[in-house]
């Protein structure tokens, strides 16, 4: 991966985890509230870190590992299903 | 909606686009069809078990099991040379999908469209574009195409073909056809301004190609007036 990608991007390997990208989360930095799909994506295929499109911290960091995955949700408050 | 399953695909067609792409079209039996400008993963698995994920946007949409991908060659990624250069009728390729219910358009919508791609960005709006035109949507359609030079184009005969209801500009960034009124430059503010659909009447934007391009056209069309929350963007980092 160069550079950085849309959280759309994520959608494959989110399924994994049975989550959609239409979900909305809420930043726990600055508060902005939006889709899974318009975070930013830095990072490789070990580990993707999404940053919040508004403030830039992170929202949550995934993680390959031999075996499975990992969401390891360090900067959203909140996720819901409402529409955006 | 949500898939976590893979499928195998067969090839049963491919076409040289641009000047290093290539679309390939592919039967999926339980596909189950896409909704215009979603994508699929596709896995590559080397003979000693090494497994390569790579996400790409489907150039077709609606019902059925065969579906279009189009990609272009990264010199030094893992899987486009092999997609573009190695992958023949008939080989088979696994596939999950589709996926992403977010940069999409629905044949329901009615709202103006404003499509602005950059090079192989065009994919998932050619998806857009063809749901359109197969469902014969009356809404209005403008495609902003930026790309180096005329050969560069993928889907060029489709897009130059009339298609009612959608207008197409060509930005062309470093060639210009002989006698081309605009001179070869990246696509800027005055562009948008003078082609894009006005934002007085709040057209829905997709935006994708390259992060460069989609960070300058979101900026400047924000800059415009247009609402962020309308502005639906898909960048790729290439591999």
């Amino acid at each position: 991966m160069r550079g950085h990608v849309d959280g759309n991007a994520l959608a494959g390997i989110l399924s994994e985890l049975q989550l959609d990208v239409t979900v909305r989360g809420r930043c726990a930095g600055c508060g902005d509230v939006a889709v899974l799909a318009r975070a930013v994506v830095y990072g490789d295929e070990q580990a993707r870190v999404a940053r919040c499109a508004a403030c830039s911290g992170v929202l949550f960091v995934l993680f390959t590992e031999p075996g499975g995955m990992r969401l390891q949700l360090r900067g959203m408050s909140w996720l819901d299903t409402a529409p955006e | 909606m949500v898939t976590g399953g893979w499928m195998v695909g067969t090839v049963v067609e491919v076409r040289a686009e641009a000047t290093s792409g290539r679309a390939i079209v592919l039967e999926v039996p339980g596909w189950g069809g896409n909704i215009a400008g979603q994508h699929l993963d596709a896995r590559l698995t080397a003979p000693d078990g090494y497994q390569a994920v790579r996400s790409y946007s489907l150039a077709s949409a609606g019902e059925g099991e065969r579906l279009e991908l189009a990609v272009d060659r990264f010199p030094h990624g893992e899987v486009s040379p092999y997609l573009v250069d190695e992958l023949r009728i008939g080989d088979e390729l696994e596939v999950r999908g589709p996926l992403g219910g977010w940069f999409v358009w629905r044949p329901d919508q009615t709202e103006p469209v404003q499509l602005i791609g950059g090079g192989s960005g065009i994919v998932p709006l050619m998806a857009m574009i063809r749901s359109h035109r197969a469902a014969r949507s009356t809404a209005e359609f403008r495609l902003l195409y930026s790309l180096r030079g005329e050969e560069d184009a993928f889907f060029r005969e489709e897009l130059t073909q009339p298609s009612p209801g959608l207008a197409v500009t060509w930005l062309f960034t470093r060639r210009t056809p002989t006698g081309w009124p605009r001179p070869a430059s990246r696509i800027t503010a005055a562009d948008l301004e003078a082609e894009a659909i006005p934002v007085g009447r709040s057209p829905s934007v997709f935006v994708c190609g390259p992060t460069g391009f989609v960070e300058a056209v979101a900026t400047n069309l924000v800059e415009l007036g247009h609402d962020p929350h309308r502005i639906k963007t898909e960048r790729f980092g290439g591999s």
